[in-house]
């Protein structure tokens, strides 16, 4: 019995190089049973780590480098509940990607399933280790494969710019997290996350803080944080519905990931006694990146980059979570992620339904076309209440409890932040499903002065029926963004894998002594949650409302809304910097770099 | 004892000049090899913190075990990011090679598939 945990990276890339070998003789299905399990195989894999890693964090050493008088000496693979989670939640959406591509594309290569394992032995490996230089080759190597799946369908004018624009952004991010490795080496001597937390103890000095700032801000561009965010409406709006499943869902989370395991471990004590300069600066991008996602999502027609959009609004709540630095907070931010990951993957399922039904993703062309597919307009109806706050679902739990520590720490109004973001983007579904399903609104030509995306066709035709195989999974995610929300056992499991998280010490002694520490307790008393329903249920009317509003304004408002052109002025700029050009985005790129390097420079320096 | 200021000199040199490359660049593939000159910076910066004035190459089949020689973590480090790069790099000038099969150009300002 091989041990368990190089297994999640192992097991798909040699299945990825067995399909490429079987992809020149045999034809498409064959290629793509073994493809999902495969898939399956690591999901099973994965929740085993998970569950073993609640007695206690699994170390492997790769090649029985053991370390020697508390020397790292070789590659470890550090399980902890919440990486073993993500992992989880990776190969869980792959499954369900592939499944959902069985009866989506009409024709595709067998290359497609490769690279997905590709990705999914990359991300796995992503979340599981434990060593500095090899959570940047697995970054490069997901990265990588999200380029190539991105700008699959080649034949296309918007794919192959779209996937230049996420490359070049993204390998400018990968080389600041390597930049930043390279000088906590320089400083520390040792590239294993705990030894570099060890040996850098609580010293804080300006080298520190910039190796910080590069190593977040890498991995914040990844994860979208605004300025670093152009890049992924561009991706999602020209790559294949699957993938784009998969890069909302658990890639760009796995970026806020690795931001927060390198705090925790690494930084958390050199950084104590500036904590609250650090909270002010997440909290700043937190509520830039909400605003400015929840802004933009709510003013696209295309369906896609509207959920594009609101995943940026959503990373801006984890960030909040994130950046309150608090345990109850991180929790919410776990919870988020899994609520938004199931959510947005079904949102994405459905347009893919709308996409290979109708033909068409804009909302102004699809008005009212969408009356036949009913269960794919409830579905997606519920995913933008989910996204919007609805109770039982993940996403206001996960709300609910980045408000609750944020209203500990004496910051109660942050509240509305998060409820504005989650209202706009819940809101922009909710108008999408009003205005192609029920044909509510009346037709605009232009609603947005200068937006162009040339929507090419990912599938050959328009088909008359939705398959089960892409229903199916739409609905399991959404029940399953409910359940994450509604079950207690969840939320105990978080709390406890939270504070495993944020465990420096325990983590530490586990790595370099082998000790077994296990600090996973379910908590006794929970935060009361749905007693707090009636938030959630104030942010849904509010989304409600909003809808209305804008779908009915000409008849609401006959002399115009009041300051609507200074909006529409403010959104028209706002809209103007996102450009499709590569150059503006490394630009905005390096001035939020600098700018997040020059406040924690001078707030901690 | 260290090599003194020179490689992090040239180290900052090739990041300013290959980020200046890769926001005014008006060619893909001139885009794409700023990309690498930004990487190349990221060696040198590796290979400076490991090297030591007056050491030998880490290998100690005929020298005395306790003679200072540079860091090898650094130099497998850098290795390791050349393939990364390579691999990288391959997919852009890929993608390249493809825009310019479907736009007809190479000029990043002339790109026009994707706005708003």
């Amino acid at each position: 019995m091989p041990p368990l945990p190089p297994l999640p990276v192992v097991v798909p890339l040699l299945m990825a190089a067995v399909l490429v070998a079987l992809g020149l003789f045999f034809e498409r299905r064959v290629i793509e049973i073994p493809a999902i399990v495969t898939a399956l195989g690591v999901t099973a894999i994965c929740l085993i780590l998970v569950v073993r890693s609640s007695h206690g964090l699994i170390v492997y050493w790769f090649g029985g480098w053991a370390p020697i008088d508390h020397i790292a000496l070789g590659i470890s693979f550090v399980i902890d509940p919440i990486g073993a989670g993500m992992a989880t939640l990776c190969s869980l959406l792959v499954v369900a990607a592939f499944i959902f591509s069985l009866k989506y594309f009409d024709a595709v290569g067998s290359l497609f399933h490769v690279l997905m394992l590709v990705f999914l032995g990359a991300m796995c490996g992503f979340s599981l280790t434990g060593d500095a230089f090899n959570l940047f080759v697995f970054f490069e190597l997901m990265s990588a494969a999200a380029f190539a799946l991105c700008g699959y369908k080649t034949e296309a004018r918007a794919p192959v710019q779209g996937a230049l624009n996420f490359a070049v952004t993204n390998t400018v991010g990968a080389f600041m997290v390597l930049t930043g490795i390279a000088l906590l080496y320089g400083r520390t001597g040792a590239l294993n996350l705990a030894q570099i937390g060890q040996a850098l103890g609580s010293q804080m000095d300006r080298t520190v803080i910039v190796a910080f700032t590069l190593v977040t801000a890498g991995f914040l561009i990844k994860a979208a944080a605004v300025p670093f965010h152009f890049w992924l409406a561009d991706a999602h709006a020209v790559a294949p519905t699957p993938v784009c499943v998969l890069f909302s869902g658990v890639m760009v989370e796995l970026g806020l990931y690795a931001v927060a395991r390198i705090y925790w471990v690494v930084f958390s004590s050199a950084f104590s006694s500036h904590a609250s300069a650090l909270r002010s600066v997440f909290m700043g991008l937190g509520i830039l990146t909400c605003l400015v996602g929840g802004t933009m999502c709510y003013v696209q027609t295309h369906v896609k980059r509207m959920l594009a959009f609101s995943t940026v609004s959503h990373v801006g709540v984890m960030i909040l979570g994130f950046g309150l630095l608090t345990p109850l907070a991180l929790g919410g931010m776990a919870m988020e992620v899994v609520g938004h990951g199931m959510v947005k993957s079904a949102l994405f399922f459905c347009s893919g339904i709308v996409l290979h039904r109708l033909g068409d993703v804009d909302e102004m062309r699809l008005r009212g076309l969408g009356s036949r597919l009913t269960g794919t307009g409830v579905v997606f109806a519920l995913g933008g209440l989910a996204l919007a706050g609805l109770p039982p679902f993940g996403t206001f739990v996960g709300d609910l409890l980045i408000e609750q520590s944020a209203r500990g720490m004496g910051l109660a109004w942050l509240r509305w932040i998060i409820i504005v973001a989650a209202v706009l983007s819940g809101a922009a579904i909710v108008r999408f499903v009003a205005r192609a399903f029920w044909g509510w609104g009346y037709y605009e030509k232009e609603a947005v002065k200068g937006a162009k995306i040339e929507t090419g066709q990912e599938t050959e035709k328009s088909h008359f029926r939705s398959p089960m195989v892409m229903v199916g999974p739409a609905a399991i995610l959404i029940a399953l963004g409910i359940a994450a929300g509604v079950s207690r056992q969840f939320l105990a499991a978080i709390e406890a894998s939270v504070n495993v998280f944020q465990n420096r010490q325990a983590y530490i002694a586990a790595v370099l002594s082998g000790a077994h520490i296990n600090s996973f307790q379910l908590p006794a008393a929970q935060p009361r949650v749905f007693g707090y329903a009636f938030v959630g249920l104030f942010a849904v009317a509010l989304a409600f409302v909003l809808v209305v509003l804008t779908l009915f304004r000409s008849q609401l408002f006959e002399s115009g809304v009041p300051g609507g052109s200074v909006v529409r002025h403010g959104v028209e700029c706002l809209q103007r910097c996102h450009s499709g050009h590569v150059g503006d985005y490394v630009t905005w790129l390096v001035i939020g770099v600098t700018i997040f390097g020059g406040a924690l420079l001078i707030l901690m320096g | 004892m260290k090599m003194g200021f020179g490689p992090y000199v040239l180290a900052a040199w090739l990041f300013f000049i290959g980020l200046y490359g890769i926001v005014t660049s008006r060619n893909l593939f001139h885009l794409i090899l700023c990309i690498s000159i930004l990487q190349s910076s990221s060696y040198v910066l590796l290979l400076g913190i490991g090297y030591r004035t007056g050491a030998v190459a880490p290998v100690f089949s005929d020298i005395p075990v306790n003679t200072p020689a540079v860091d090898p973590i650094v130099q497998a480090l850098v290795l390791t990011d050349i393939v990364i790069e390579v691999t990288v790099l391959a997919l852009l000038l890929t993608l390249a090679v493809q825009i310019h099969k479907r736009h007809g150009t190479l000029d990043p300002d002339k790109l026009s598939a994707i706005r708003g």
